[in-house]
């Protein structure tokens, strides 16, 4: 009764759930014009990732594959500090947001 | 029970996904990523993970969340300019973006058929649930070096914001 109550989802719903959550990440980093919201797919893309992590870690028993996650989310919050403040900046000496205007190291 | 909840949250989070692109405002966008993320969290749950849920929670759907509406909200962002992208982007763009799709589907589904043949070493999750002290036990111990880093990096991280934040001018 417990082992079916937790095993009767295979886990590649999980995989497949965590590849198009990736997909609609790279189509908000593509078609999105505001820089904020292209830095919230990039967090989209980092949490499919993660689910992916966690399902693998879930299928073979590993603790390692959960460790792995929890250093992710470390990362992926000091890079929203630090990425957050950059667009801070940006927008202190430029007054926009639209990844069209922000073009200096275009060739 | 497993698959009613998987296939709720599930749906929340790729109605939240699809929502994050369609609007054109940031402010709902932000909102729609803390549905996504907090469905995540339940998915954790039943991928028994209950450690990384509720990290999932005060990290993600806390912390960093709250950080970015509280930038919308700072630098006061209107919606987003309308361009009607070109013909070529639109033509290419949705048999790309399905190709890209399917190959990480299938490159994931075959490393899970692959790998599960494999015998693997190390630690092993005892049942459904990991507990919180099995995960530390690792962390503490083989990954004590890389989590001690990750407070350095953290640290550098919060230098950083301050420095690039602050305004000019001032020192």
């Amino acid at each position: 009764m417990h082992s079916s109550l937790w095993n009767d989802i295979p886990s590649f719903w999980y995989l497949i759930l965590s590849a198009l959550l990736f997909s609609l990440g790279v189509v908000g980093f593509l078609i999105k014009r505001t820089l904020i919201t292209v830095f919230m797919s990039i967090e989209l893309m980092l949490n499919a990732v993660n689910l992916s992590f966690v399902t693998f870690a879930h299928d073979w028993h590993q603790v390692k594959g959960q460790i792995f996650v929890f250093f992710v989310m470390m990362v992926a919050a000091a890079e929203a500090a630090v990425g957050l403040a950059i667009i801070i900046s940006i927008y202190r000496s430029r007054a926009t947001l639209n990844v069209d205007q922000i073009d200096l190291m275009k060739l | 029970m497993h698959l009613i909840l998987f296939l709720i949250f599930a749906g929340f989070c790729l109605a939240g996904a699809v929502n994050l692109l369609l609007q054109t405002h940031p402010i709902n966008s932000a909102l729609s990523l803390i549905v996504v993320m907090s469905s995540l969290a339940v998915l954790y749950l039943l991928l028994g993970a209950e450690f990384l849920a509720i990290a999932q929670i005060i990290v993600y759907a806390g912390a960093v969340m709250v950080l970015f509406t509280f930038v919308v909200m700072l630098l006061n962002v209107g919606e987003e300019e309308k361009t009607h992208g070109s013909k070529v982007a639109k033509i290419v763009g949705f048999p790309a973006i399905f190709v890209f799709f399917s190959v990480i589907t299938t490159v994931l589904l075959e490393a899970q058929r692959r790998l599960d043949m494999l015998k693997m070493g190390g630690i092993q999750l005892s049942d459904a649930m990991t507990t919180i002290r099995e995960l530390s036990q690792v962390l503490f111990t083989d990954m004590l070096l890389p989590f001690e880093l990750t407070s350095v990096l953290i640290l550098i991280a919060i230098l950083g914001a301050v420095a690039l934040a602050r305004k000019e001018g001032h020192s």
